[in-house]
């Protein structure tokens, strides 16, 4: 078991290294250096500022030093702004956190009542009715479900206020991005569950006279969830990226819309970090989805 | 309706029907329990030569890809699929040759530009349409689905979105299935430390948060390269290239592993060491036993790929790092309709449903193709 976390880590240690390489190398292969686009500096200055974020060094250290500079928490200066990128990311975060954590959960809990509910009435008009919806829901990409609920109901039926700074509404967003994952999560519900249904310790627990919901319960949902923890990886993942789109929709300033600025306004630290902590965040609950399946689980066996 | 009349009803019925019904409980028939096996040999007579024969006739040897097909073709949802599939392509090969606009052309009346013709309903002609249709009783094309923000007819721009998110799906997943099927052949068939160090790095690259990579590096292709003058990649722009680069580089981890996998489950089966217990080669045994085992999975695989690469697609248009303009993408469509959408609504819900057709369409075909040729399912 601790041979296998130790290996997983490693992987996701790899997998982050990697993600930093690949932006900082990117970004770096960008023309023009962070001070280029403004107006013309003295030499002096740009002499003070090049010493000042190591540019005069080659690339190769450069990297080095921000790798340094990134453990130690530090994400350098937004170079439109010139806030602080870590303050921008974490506030940012705890509004994108906030509506992503509301999401997860809708998803999960939703996803697996219906994926219950389609399971034992296979082939009956409940089973139909949920199978149809998720069929049409995983055909819709976050955007479209969330320019529709904007459509829907804040445009013709008027239940939602469209822009509320004040008080903002979750509620649209929160469907918006828990929609298309809750889908999946319906699908792979039903699917285990259909699969615990068949096994021959259910077809036991009934022959000896167990109350059909302990049956449901105890012995067929206990073993059905084990692929829907496994999806929490993904599930974060996706939902991170939906929100990208589904916060610009609904003019959220979360990490998303943060994220998307940043790159139609060419803040490359900006678009750095946030890739960095995103790429984090998926890598880890990653990490903690695929230890967790196998804590769930005694059968997998241990690599 | 009442119990009451029902009852009146059913003995009106029995009435009418009375000598029909009273002639066929004459016969006092054996009672028989139900799936009993016993049989009334008066109730029989011989066959005859040719009836015989009809029973002499095999069944017609079929293969494995016409069995699949008639499998797949007998699942109403793989027919939707297949139908709205085939009404988009035709509309989308077909349309440009019929609509007298084009997706970037300003609409113009008798050469001279029309002004007022900007955010047209649909089926609407603009003022100088309408005039210009009475004076000359010529008939103009109508809009179909009315004009854009730029006096843009909307139809040819949604048909040009289609084809623009279907060519990029197809590509795309073709890629990884060439990149994937190669690298994962590679490594099921050479085993031992070099598959293991090549699954090191699919599994590197699965964790890959892949769609950051995406919009990061085409952040930087666009800054750095110049597609302009590659003959079509130059019309959708870099944006796309570094799309398909990026396909390339990371989405055919999937594609890699399930053909490792196949090939390594393959080679253990019985029929392959009968077939070299006889002194089959190794290429036959790699084309008779090994490839028509695995490509139904490739397959549809590769069809589940598409959908996914024009969700990308979409996706990255909306959020402006899509195709170049003037060449208007489904994502891109709706992006830019988002800011008329209390005014004209069908401007978002145009490219909005066609985008969830087409995806709809081909999740339902992957699924169907699944159910059909996958050899796991079948047995």
């Amino acid at each position: 078991m601790s041979k296998y976390i130790v290996k997983r880590v490693l992987l996701a240690i790899a997998t982050l290294f990697l993600v930093c390489l690949i932006t900082f190398f990117a970004m770096n292969a960008v023309p023009g250096g962070p001070f280029n686009s403004e107006k013309a500096k003295s030499p002096a200055v740009m002499e003070v500022l090049n010493e000042r974020f190591h540019l005069n060094e080659p690339v190769g250290v450069q990297f080095w030093i921000y790798m340094k500079n990134i453990l130690h928490g530090d994400f350098g200066v937004s170079l439109t702004t010139g806030r602080d990128i870590w303050n921008t990311i974490w506030s940012s975060f705890q509004v994108s956190a906030k509506i992503g954590g509301m999401a997860i959960i809708v998803a999960l809990i939703f996803g697996v009542i219906l994926g219950c509910t389609a399971a034992l009435n296979r082939n009956k008009w409940p089973d139909h009715v949920i199978i149809f919806f998720v069929t049409l829901f995983t055909a819709m990409p976050s955007f479209v479900m969330g320019s529709f609920l904007l459509l829907i109901f804040c445009i013709q039926l008027r239940w939602v206020p469209v822009w509320t700074t004040a008080h903002p509404s979750y509620v649209l967003p929160v469907i918006a991005l828990s929609l298309p994952p809750m889908a999946y999560i319906t699908r792979l519900t039903k699917t285990s569950m259909l699969d615990a249904l068949g096994q021959d310790y259910v077809r036991t627990a009934k022959a000896k006279g167990v109350k059909p919901r302990k049956v449901i319960f105890i012995h067929t949902l206990r073993n059905a969830l084990i692929p829907v923890i496994t999806y929490v990886g993904p599930l974060t993942a996706s939902i991170l990226t939906g929100s990208l789109v589904v916060e610009r929709i609904f003019t959220i300033s979360g990490l998303g819309s943060k994220f998307v600025d940043s790159i139609t306004k060419r803040d490359y630290t900006m678009i750095m970090g946030t890739t960095i902590f995103l790429a984090t965040l998926m890598v880890v609950m990653n990490l903690v989805s695929d230890i967790l399946y196998k804590v769930v689980d005694p059968r997998i066996k241990l690599e | 309706m009442t119990v009451g009349k029902h009852r009146s009803k059913v003995r009106k019925f029995k009435e009418r029907n009375q000598d029909r019904m009273t002639e066929n409980y004459d016969i006092p028939a054996p009672k028989k329990r139900k799936l009993s096996l016993q049989i009334d040999p008066a109730k029989f007579e011989k066959a005859t030569d040719e009836e015989k024969k009809q029973a002499d006739v095999m069944a017609e040897s079929t293969t494995f890809f016409k069995d699949g097909m008639r499998k797949l073709l007998r699942n109403p949802l793989a027919i939707i699929a297949i139908v709205i599939l085939c009404i988009v392509i035709a509309t989308i090969i077909i349309a440009p040759h019929v609509v007298p606009y084009g997706y970037d052309e300003i609409i113009t009346v008798n050469g001279v530009r029309d002004k007022r013709a900007a955010n047209l309903s649909p089926f609407q002609f603009s003022d100088m349409e309408k005039q210009y249709m009475e004076e000359s009783g010529e008939k103009l094309f109508p809009h179909i689905m009315g004009t854009d923000e730029l006096c843009r007819d909307y139809f040819i721009r949604v048909v040009y979105g289609t084809r623009v998110s279907l060519l990029v799906g197809i590509f795309a997943s073709l890629m990884v299935l060439i990149i994937g099927t190669v690298y994962g052949s590679i490594s099921g068939y050479a085993g031992g430390r070099v598959d293991l160090i090549m699954m090191r790095i699919v599994d590197i690259i699965y964790s890959l948060p892949d769609l950051l990579i995406i919009i990061l590096l085409s952040v930087v292709f666009k800054e750095t390269m110049d597609f302009s003058r590659v003959p079509v990649i130059g019309k959708l722009g870099t944006n796309m290239v570094s799309m398909f680069i990026v396909f390339g580089l990371l989405y055919w981890v999937g594609m890699a592993r399930l053909v490792r996998g196949q090939i390594l489950t393959i080679k253990q089966n019985e029929y392959i060491l009968a077939a070299q217990a006889i002194g089959a080669k190794p290429g036959r045994v790699i084309r008779k036993h090994i490839i028509p085992n695995c490509i139904s999975v490739i397959i549809i695989m590769t069809a589940q790929e598409i959908p996914s690469a024009i969700f990308t697609e979409s996706y990255l248009s909306f959020i402006g790092l899509g195709v170049q303009l003037p060449m208007p993408s489904l994502g891109s469509l709706a992006n830019a309709a988002r800011s008329g959408m209390q005014s004209y609504p069908w401007k978002l819900v145009f490219p909005a449903v066609m985008i969830i057709l087409i995806v709809l369409a081909f999740n339902l075909l992957g699924d169907s193709m699944r159910d059909a040729f996958d050899p796991r399912l079948r047995q």
